[in-house]
């Protein structure tokens, strides 16, 4: 698997500061520690309501592309982009909470996994059908194209939600009126069981950037430094007028499609060859050659997240759970919001 | 006061919001250049400028997405759908993101969707239905249909400064045929309240859309027969005034349900429960209902005359109630 060349007119290799790859590193570590602690802790406990959706092994993705992020810049991320709400500023124990279908939460107990957003933190969250968000993108970028300001919008999906009309009509609408928005395209090769042969006959999809009027790059998915640079450099396209791009981020879903899923149909191969290109032991291999963080550092980094990790699902155990009343509320918006009229949650 | 066309009316109507709120802009397929179908946005794109009024390509699902993402960054999107027909292709924009985000997490959304619905064009069946029962059943949204030239201006004023989606049913048939001195200043008519169009003791007609006209018509003839109907005009059907349908039910103690939309889900399903639920006791005669069969609009004049209600269906049913 190749990645293809940036796009013509695209500063090459956008390297990020040893602060920035400290930071990569932990983000990556607290997203694959807290989805183990969700799918493999909470989840058996019993815990979770609902289904438990990861993004094993394509965590890269959501942390390159959102440290890639300006201020003023806003997001779509997807079920399995768990770093992008962090790195946003959600607390982690919000997200807990959200899990654990709690009322204070974002959603205060009305949608659950990830399907959290605050437009204060520039976070427009999915909806479950996967595809709908990308004309949302477009819009939002419509109106940061109009304010003037350089701000693009990222927009996550998988490859599965490429076959839905949506995400035509959206790249399509992004190309003709040159929106500043970024298709990420995590093609992590399975779309519940239907794997790409069953998904789509071109070859790559990046190439259909091309076929709407936009660059499309292929990336490796598992390397949060080749996210990070190919988004960054699709962001400086859009910033500078030159409006969409696609980028096709390879990954393998290293976990299945949701947590009662065994998964048992991806082949065994793959999953090996896969777990070769896992973007955490590559991202501390690249630092520690480097000699950016030594081994010590790295471990203490792993101590950190547990703990934060034990703290946040500590506070969100604790939280309670929505009163049954509060189901017919806040239907409408008004001038009498009932969610305006909520009081102060507790501390994150 | 001007003497304005229903769809001069909505012209009016959107053009002032235009100019009263920089945040209020159009998408639509050929509303920009060609000023839109059935004109209702001609000389915009002129006025207010190609960042203001979009032509769009034929997406419907990608233009109502994109209003919602517009309304999100605080604009006030009014979106065009050319027939309101073709809403469907836009459906789970609507029903799964507009309708359901504030519920959800709290953002408003104040997107119009505006079109022409109805038949008696002989538009055949995708140029002419009546979906509005669609979203009266999707709780999140606000559906209106004005009847009058007057009501259409101060509706989608209404609707525009709503932080609310809401769907704007226009009716074709109505569009140049009524004609009102309507006031050129600022005015609203609020969402959720019925009209009582013409007062009456013997029979309450409930209706909306181009049926109040043929409700009007056949209370005309009727009182010369010496039977009085009150009609009622609904202008809203989500929210709708349960209040004034509850009213002219008790003072009339009859009631036929009228609507050119088909029958089985229809709107007057809906009334015909409130009423057997709180006006039981009000009632002297069952509640009826006049609408169009279960079946698409038909083209051919003779068919799509056999499926719609007209004044002498209804006065034939009115005459039948009576009589109870």
């Amino acid at each position: 698997m190749k990645s293809t060349p940036p796009a013509k007119g695209s500063k090459r290799g956008i390297k990020p500061d040893a602060a920035t790859l400290a930071r990569m590193l932990y983000y990556l570590t607290l997203t694959r520690e807290s989805e183990l602690r969700l799918e493999q802790v909470l989840y058996r406990q019993g815990k979770i309501v609902g289904g438990v959706y990861v993004g094993r092994g394509q965590e890269a993705i959501g942390v390159g592309a959102a440290l890639a992020m300006r201020p003023g810049d806003v997001t779509l991320p997807c079920h399995r982009d768990f770093s992008v709400f962090v790195i946003r500023g959600f607390s982690l124990a919000d997200i807990f909470a959200n899990w654990l279908a709690r009322g204070d939460t974002p959603t205060r107990g009305r949608d659950n996994t990830l399907h959290i957003g605050d437009l204060n933190l520039g976070v427009i969250p999915i909806i479950s059908p996967l595809g709908a968000t990308l004309p949302v993108a477009c819009g939002v970028g419509l109106v940061l194209k109009q304010r003037g300001k350089g701000n693009v919008v990222l927009t996550h999906f998988g490859e599965g939600t490429t076959s839905l009309g949506d995400v035509h009509e959206a790249m399509n609408l992004a190309a003709v009126m040159k929106l500043p928005v970024i298709f990420i395209c995590n093609n992590n090769q399975f779309a519940y069981s239907t794997p790409t042969e069953k998904q789509y006959a071109v070859k790559s999809l990046a190439l259909r950037g091309p076929a709407y009027g936009m660059p499309g790059e292929r990336v490796d998915g598992c390397d949060v430094l080749a996210v990070y640079d190919a988004v960054g450099r699709a962001a400086a396209r859009a910033r500078a007028g030159k409006g969409p791009s696609l980028l096709e981020c390879l990954t393998l879903r290293m976990a299945g499609h949701s947590a009662h899923d065994a998964a048992e149909y991806v082949p065994e191969k793959l999953k090996l060859a896969w777990a070769k290109k896992d973007p955490i032991q590559r991202l501390e291999k690249f630092l520690l050659a480097r000699k950016i963080m030594t081994k010590q550092q790295i471990e203490e980094l792993h101590k950190r997240v547990h703990q934060e990790i034990d703290a946040a699902v500590a506070q969100a155990e604790a939280r309670p759970l929505p009163r049954g009343e509060e189901a017919v509320e806040g239907v409408y918006c008004g001038p009498d919001c009932w969610w305006e009229r909520r009081e102060v949650r507790p501390q994150k | 006061m001007a003497l304005l066309t229903y769809v001069e009316a909505i012209r009016q109507g959107i053009w002032e919001e235009m100019e009263r709120d920089p945040s209020v802009f159009l998408l639509g397929e050929d509303i920009g250049v060609y000023g839109g179908a059935f004109k209702v946005t001609a000389g915009m794109l002129e006025r207010f400028g190609e960042d203001r009024v979009i032509d769009t390509p034929i997406s419907e699902s990608a233009i109502v997405g994109a209003a919602i993402g517009a309304a999100l960054m605080g604009m006030r999107p009014v979106v065009e759908m050319q027939f309101m027909d073709f809403i469907a292709c836009g459906f789970d924009q609507i029903v799964n993101m507009a309708a359901k985000l504030h519920y959800r997490w709290g953002p408003a959304v104040p997107i119009v969707i505006r079109g022409p619905s109805g038949a008696g064009v002989h538009g055949g069946p995708y140029h002419s239905q009546s979906n509005e029962m669609w979203f009266v059943h999707t709780p999140g949204l606000k559906v209106v249909a004005p009847a009058t030239a007057y009501d259409a201006k101060g509706l989608v004023k209404a609707a525009i400064r709503d932080d609310n989606p809401v769907i704007f049913f226009e009716h074709k048939f109505l569009y140049r045929r009524i004609k009102e001195e309507v006031p050129e200043q600022d005015y609203v008519v609020p969402i959720g309240k019925a009209a009582v169009r013409r007062e009456g003791t013997d029979i309450a007609v409930i209706t909306y859309g181009a049926m109040v006209w043929t409700a009007l018509d056949a209370a005309r003839e009727l009182e010369k027969e010496g039977l009085s109907l009150e009609v009622v005009d609904l202008r809203s059907l989500l929210p709708y005034d349960e209040e004034t349908v509850l009213a002219s039910v008790r003072k009339c103690s009859k009631v036929i349900l009228l609507h050119e939309d088909t029958r089985t889900g229809g709107m007057a399903g809906e009334l015909a429960a409130l009423i057997a639920e709180k006006a039981f006791e009000d009632l002297d005669g069952p509640i009826i209902r006049v609408t169009a069969p279960d079946t698409p609009v038909p083209f051919s004049p003779p068919l799509e005359e056999y499926f719609l209600p007209n004044a002498q269906k209804l006065a034939a049913a009115a005459r039948k109630l009576a009589a109870y």
